[in-house]
């Protein structure tokens, strides 16, 4: 006796939480059912394996005609066929835009293209995520891209208006979006230490301060890509490093404000002058894009590292920070006070939150 | 030219790409009724075109209105080349022509082809004008309504249930036309589903002439069954009760005034038919007669004086006293000769109702079932329906005539099917035959007084136990007691029946689903010499069925059957036999006795020892069933009795009969000769694998109850939660180990397996019934079985549960009073002690928690209406409301029941009934035969929700798949299926919503009669 066909179809579709989990994850059937029999399903219900792979097979198909109509989540919402409550339906959205952070790190600031398809097989083996759900992922990724590549408007809206992502998901996606467009790099041995969230965090600061969308949100362009000019009037900022006498006079004001202040004041006093250099040439690099790429190598190598070596404590970093970009108001001589706070603005908040072990 | 249909076509979406070089599509529509076709413009360059038509108008004739369906066909403009069909709707406008239904059917509609399936959507709006018609010679019957329900439908009340209507058409089957062999695949699936929606019309149109000749407004049980007979044709054919339903106003209309009944009977004549539209002609217009023509029983006009001579066991009237008891004796012969009176004047006094309302079924005799072998292609005039008119003539004389033998004049719970392999077709029909109560049948004219004290005398909860046959001409063998509830008259040890538990019966413990499955083999046979061998195999076939429904019967330890369906299918080289049934223990019946097991050989002591181990296990099954159902009647001494009840034996109520092509009738007696105990003899290995198997069914797993009847007896809690579903099963034989023991254990296996992947699938609902459970066998080919089961899984309250099982006993013995009933006018409630389902649900609620002790009616209400949100719409209002309100599509409820629990069905909109076909000829591509039946089934459903929602409606109730032919060729990479499903379209409202209404009605008249209610009981 073998079963030729073995259906069965609900009026509201069926979701089991569990199975679509390990759909996501990419198992294989038999891998799936072998799965669910070792989480001890069959002792709470006194099925037989039999029913389970059934019910398994049942569960995959669905999916697996839902999966279409995932990629355009909308769609889902409007199409007749399968009959699912709303709350079920925003978990089928977010369960499947959801990825691995293994995952994301290993693709962060790629271009999504083919030939990091090809890669995918290498990050499976290397991430233990199966092929299938790397490829699910890849393809989110890409298809996210896409869709929102040429839109005007808040990145996050035309996210989540696109593709029904809760806020925390839509946000997740504007970063990775963002990165892919702009191909920061992230896989450097000395950012190995940073999350994905770190880097998310960062991009959504930028995308709030260092792009077109930004600065004027009447001129309604887009969020992907950072604002040229302000990358191009960035050079002005120069002059802090360059100018000694304005070097010194930061670097006494900076230093008269905090004393006593700081744990580690001379540490800090030593330094100045490197730490500043740094942060303003990563600034008036900006305008070639292969610096952009590097700006978070940039970034951990000037300014975290050194900090780190001098064990300076997460406080006294922002003291030290606050101070730097507020004492530039007291030199006379700098008259680009504005494009120092929307730079620094976004940069205080990038480098205390890659500041960490 | 009695109406004007009007179309618009609004828009389209999610259309298929049809232009590969612009990824877009170029579409306009066709829409097409009868021969006349109107066009929209063509929509350039989208997938979302914004057709916005003007209104295109037909003006047709009713009779045209009736048959066709509205046909609209989306298609991509091509300069160069023929246009490219996307798809297709059929909207069938019958719905818009009474006027209590739909006015307008407008919504998105799935576009459907039969070979890619659904492709997109379209928005579509329909009207209908109709003219006053004053012809009397119309052949139209616009105006009369048709339930799927088979029951008085809930906003309804049943003046006078008429009676029987059938009617069968024939036509070619257009995939067996010469033209076949030419055209697409596609044009084949279009030419056929077109062609049995014009069927279907005609059928509809042809069975609505026949309930306005009788006089009714409505068509209630209104069941329509293809036969796909293959070269000989393609069989449309209905049966169904011609009623004269009252809607009924809001229940705050009903005020006391019309507490008794005799003034509801007053007030009968005037309202009998409140919509001038349907008031027929004359009974006597030649071009009425015309139309009869076709069907040879003329069930309104014949005289039915003749038809009865020939019945010897036609039972006296004279000598009903024998039966009756002291005060109801009288009157018990007077009813019968009114009923019968009032039943003679029909050919067939058949009924496809399964419940009825209160009072009006007064005794079941048992079940009734024909069946006959037909060979197809000796039909002489294949595409008149002359013949096959004939063969179900003579099925119902012989249902008819065996009712009668059991004393009963009527046939309740009465359905008929066929099996149909090459050119063999088994015809069944079964019923259970009753003895009715006539005030329902006549135009009341029953005096009042009378009237009210047979009410009296037959509202006992035990009536329809009691036997109606004459107990010292009994037509069968059979073991009476007095009914161990009223303690006067006689019942049968055991009842079988067809229709659904009466909502008064008394009912102990709970029910649960009842199998009984077989298989036999049998030769590959030509004509003549197959339909021999199958009827040969009937007769045993209906035997062991029989035999394994009783045993199983026992070992749950009940003494009653409802809903009981046999279904015999026919194959190339077997026939297989499944039946159906919901078992109870109706407290009115005695105890069931045991099963004892008996063997050939006593002086075996190893064998004797296997045998009382047996025994053993038998024993404990029985106990622990009984734990499990509950099931404790109450202790009676045997003194109270007042007659000596000897050792228990069991008795077949089931008279059946079977007929091949030369007509001959054979009687078979079920009943076990004369032997005294419930004795299994185990004689031989097949023997002890029947033994085998009656254990081997495994309950149902804890928190989780089955049975095939509406609902489940001895639960009266329902929560709002449902979940309707298919599953299909087909399994490949290997044709090595054909035997019927191999057969046998392949398809209980399969059977069982079904189940408890459902009840495993539905863990998450828990508590919870699986109700109106309907499995359907076929044997698409040689080796292939195919399974079949729709059904409905409904949540109930296991706080409330545990309450009742406390109070078992004196819970299932309250029962809402008739008073109340009448009150507010809902005579099929069909759980009316079930809160939910009753139209004032909090204060009654309130009232029965708090006799009944409980304490915590607040908490209680509490978790009821938490419980009606998790469904989905509840959420569904809360989140679709903001964003995108407009484009968020309703939720559709479908279920095999007549009612949705935790709501009141407040408009019938008409039925649904629908037919499709699906192909492919890249199966593999499609997932293989899995993956394409569940996309079709789902597309199924989709279509039927998406024509609810058209017409207004948000559930549909009586849901049934009346067929889902599966055929494949895996070789080929094709795949076929047909399926055909109907059901009501209804609206319905949440009784948390409806209480806000009903707070705003004068409480006090409700409430007043609530309290009378738990005086009564």
């Amino acid at each position: 006796m073998t079963s030729e066909l073995d259906i069965f179809v609900g009026n509201t579709t069926l979701i089991d939480e569990d199975v679509y989990r390990l759909w996501l994850d990419g198992y294989s059937v038999t891998d799936a059912v072998a799965l669910r029999v070792r989480s001890g399903i069959l002792e709470q219900t006194g099925a037989t394996a039999a029913v389970l792979q059934s019910d398994t097979m049942d569960h995959y198909r669905t999916f697996h005609m839902l999966e279409r109509l995932l990629h355009a989540p909308p769609k889902l919402l409007h199409q007749l066929i399968f009959q699912i409550p709303p709350s079920r339906q925003a978990l089928l959205i977010e369960r499947y835009y959801a990825f691995d952070e293994a995952f994301v790190w290993e693709v962060l600031g790629k271009k999504l293209s083919k030939g990091t398809k090809k890669d995918l097989d290498d990050i499976s083996t290397k991430t233990g995520i199966t092929l299938k759900s790397c490829r699910r992922q890849f393809d989110n990724f890409k298809r996210v891209f896409k869709v929102v590549e040429e839109m005007r408007g808040s990145l996050v809206d035309n996210i989540q208006q696109h593709f029904l992502l809760s806020d925390r998901l839509a946000r997740d996606y504007a970063a990775i979006v963002f990165f892919a467009n702009n191909r920061f790099e992230t896989g450097k041995k000395k950012l190995q230490y940073l999350s994905f969230g770190d880097f998310a965090f960062c991009a959504e600061l930028m995308i709030q301060n260092g792009t077109l969308g930004a600065v004027d949100s009447q001129m309604d362009d887009m969020d992907m890509d950072l604002d040229k000019e302000f990358l191009q009037d960035m050079k002005e900022l120069k002059v802090l490093a360059a100018d000694k006498d304005l070097l010194d006079l930061h670097k006494s004001l900076v230093c008269t404000a905090l004393l006593g202040k700081l744990g580690v004041f001379s540490e800090m006093e030593a330094n100045f002058k490197n730490l500043s250099r740094g942060l303003v040439n990563v600034a008036a690099k900006l305008t070639h894009n292969k610096d952009v790429r590097d700006l978070f190598v940039d970034l951990v190598e000037k300014f975290v590292e050194p900090c780190r070596s001098d064990h300076w404590p997460l406080s006294d970093v922002r003291f030290f920070l606050n101070q730097y970009s507020a004492s530039v108001h007291s030199l006379d001589g700098f008259r680009h006070q504005a494009l120092w706070d929307r730079y620094m603005g976004t940069l205080r908040g990038c480098l205390l939150r890659l500041y960490h072990d | 030219m009695p109406g004007k249909l009007k179309v618009k076509i609004v828009a389209g979406r999610h259309l298929p790409v049809m232009d590969r070089a612009s990824d877009l599509t170029d579409a306009f529509v066709e829409v097409k009724f009868g021969n006349t076709t109107f066009k929209t413009d063509v929509y350039l360059k989208s997938l979302n075109p914004q057709w916005n038509s003007e209104w295109f108008k037909f003006e047709v004739d009713d009779e045209d209105l009736q048959d066709e369906p509205l046909q609209i066909t989306v298609l991509d403009h091509d300069t160069y080349s023929a246009n490219d069909a996307i798809g297709k709707v059929y909207i069938d406008i019958d719905p818009l022509l009474y006027s209590e239904a739909a006015t307008v059917i407008s919504g998105w509609f799935p576009i459907y082809d039969t070979i890619h399936g659904i492709r997109g959507e379209i928005n579509v709006v329909v009207k209908v004008d109709l003219f006053n018609d004053l012809n009397r010679f119309r052949q139209s019957s616009c105006g009369v309504k048709f339930f799927c329900t088979t029951s008085i439908p809930k906003c309804y009340r049943a003046v006078i249930i008429h009676g029987f209507v059938e009617e069968l058409v024939v036509n070619e089957d257009p995939e067996y036309q010469w033209i076949d062999r030419i055209r697409t695949p596609r044009a084949s699936n279009e030419a056929r589903q077109r062609l049995i929606s014009l069927m279907s019309g005609e059928l509809q149109r042809k069975i609505g002439l026949k309930v306005l000749e009788m006089r009714g407004n409505a068509v209630v049980g209104y069941l329509q069954c293809f036969d796909l007979e293959g070269e000989s044709g393609l069989v449309v054919r209905a049966i169904g009760t011609a009623c004269t339903l009252d809607k009924l106003s809001s229940p705050a209309a009903f005020l006391p005034a019309c507490n008794s009944p005799s003034k509801e009977m007053k007030e009968i004549p005037f309202n009998e038919d409140p919509n001038p539209n349907t008031h027929s002609s004359g009974p006597s217009t030649p071009l009425k007669n015309q139309t009869y023509s076709f069907s040879p029983s003329k069930s309104y006009s014949r005289q039915s004086s003749s038809s009865d001579t020939d019945l010897s066991l036609t039972p006296k009237t004279g000598m009903g006293s024998g039966s009756a008891g002291k005060e109801g004796g009288p009157f018990k012969a007077l009813l019968r000769q009114q009923t019968q009176s009032a039943l003679e004047q029909r050919e067939f006094p058949f009924f496809t109702l399964t419940a009825f309302p209160p009072g009006f079924l007064v005794h079941v005799g048992g079940v009734v079932s024909a069946r006959s072998v037909k060979l197809l292609d000796r039909i002489h005039n294949p595409d008149e329906p002359e013949t096959r008119d004939a063969w179900w003539a003579e099925i119902r004389q012989e249902i008819k005539s065996h009712a009668k033998a059991l004393g009963c004049h009527a046939v309740v719970g009465y359905s008929e099917s066929t099996s149909i392999c090459e050119e063999v077709c088994i015809l069944s029909a079964s019923g259970t035959a009753a003895v009715l109560n006539p005030r329902f049948l006549q135009d009341g004219t029953v005096e009042g007084c009378l009237e009210q004290r047979l009410e009296e005398n037959l509202s006992t909860r035990c009536g329809f136990c009691h036997i109606p046959y004459d107990e010292l001409n009994m037509p069968f063998p059979a073991h009476l007691t007095y009914c161990y509830n009223c303690r006067k008259q006689k019942v049968p040890d055991v009842l079988f029946t067809t229709i659904d538990l009466p909502t008064d019966a008394t009912v102990i413990g709970k029910g649960c689903l009842i199998q009984a499955r077989l298989c036999r083999l049998k030769k590959k046979a030509q004509a003549e010499a197959n339909a021999t061998a199958i009827s040969n195999l009937l007769p045993f076939m209906e035997y062991e069925v029989h035999t394994q429904l009783m045993n199983k019967l026992k070992l749950k330890g009940m003494n009653a059957l409802f809903g009981l369906r046999i279904q015999i299918t026919v194959g190339e080289n077997m026939l297989m036999g499944l039946a159906s049934a919901t078992g109870v223990y109706l407290a009115a019946l005695p105890t069931p006795g045991g099963i004892q097991i008996a063997g050939k050989t006593p002086n075996d002591g190893s064998y004797e020892q296997h045998i009382s181990h047996m025994q053993k296990k038998i024993n404990d099954t029985i106990a622990k069933n009984k734990e499990l159902y509950e099931i404790n009647p109450p202790e009676i001494s045997e003194e109270i009795i007042g007659s000596p009840i000897p050792e228990p034996r069991q008795r077949s109520r089931l008279l059946r009969s079977q007929s091949e092509s030369s007509d001959e009738v054979t009687e078979l007696d079920l009943s076990h000769g004369k032997k005294d105990a419930f004795v299994l003899e185990i004689d031989d290995t097949d023997a002890m694998e029947d033994v085998h198997s009656l254990l081997t069914d495994v309950p149902p797993p804890s928190g989780f109850y089955s049975c095939n009847t509406e609902i489940m007896p001895g639960i009266n809690n329902w929560t709002s939660e449902i979940q309707m579903f298919t599953s299909v099963r087909v399994i490949r034989l290997s044709s090595l180990n054909l035997t019927n023991q191999a057969l046998n254990k392949n398809f209980n296996d399969l059977c069982e397996n079904l189940l408890k992947s459902l009840y495993f699938k539905l863990r998450s609902m828990i508590p919870c019934c699986l109700c109106h459970v309907n499995f359907t066998v076929s044997l698409p080919e040689d080796e292939l079985i195919q399974v079949t089961v729709t059904a409905v899984a409904i949540t109930f309250d296991k706080n409330q549960a545990l309450q009742t099982t406390k109070t078992s006993v004196e819970k299932s013995l309250q029962r809402a009073s008739t008073d109340n009933e009448e009150l507010l006018q809902f005579p099929l409630e069909l759980c009316s002690d079930s809160l939910p389902s009753h139209p004032f649900p909090p204060v009654k609620e309130h009232l029965e928690s708090a006799s009944s002790n409980s304490g915590i009616p607040a908490a209680q209400r509490a978790v009821t209406v938490e419980k009606a949100s998790p469904v989905g719409d509840g959420n569904f209002r809360n989140r679709s409301a903001p964003p995108c309100a407009n484009s968020t599509v309703g939720v559709v409820k479908m279920t095999p029941l007549s009612f949705i629990p935790g709501a009141k069905i407040t408009k019938y909109l008409g039925i649904i009934n629908m037919f499709f076909i699906r192909e492919t000829t890249s199966l593999r591509e499609e997932g293989g035969v899995s993956g394409f039946l569940h996309a079709f089934i789902a597309e199924v459903f989709a279509m039927v929700r998406a024509h609810v929602a058209a017409l207004g409606g948000n559930a549909v109730v009586s849901y049934i798949m009346k067929q889902c032919v599966f055929m494949e060729n895996p070789n080929k990479n094709q795949a076929q299926c047909l399926i055909n499903v109907s059901g009501d379209a209804v609206v319905f409202v949440r009784e948390s919503d409806l209480e806000v209404v009903s707070s705003q009605q004068p409480t006090t008249n409700c409430q007043s009669s609530c309290t009378e209610g738990e005086v009564t009981t």
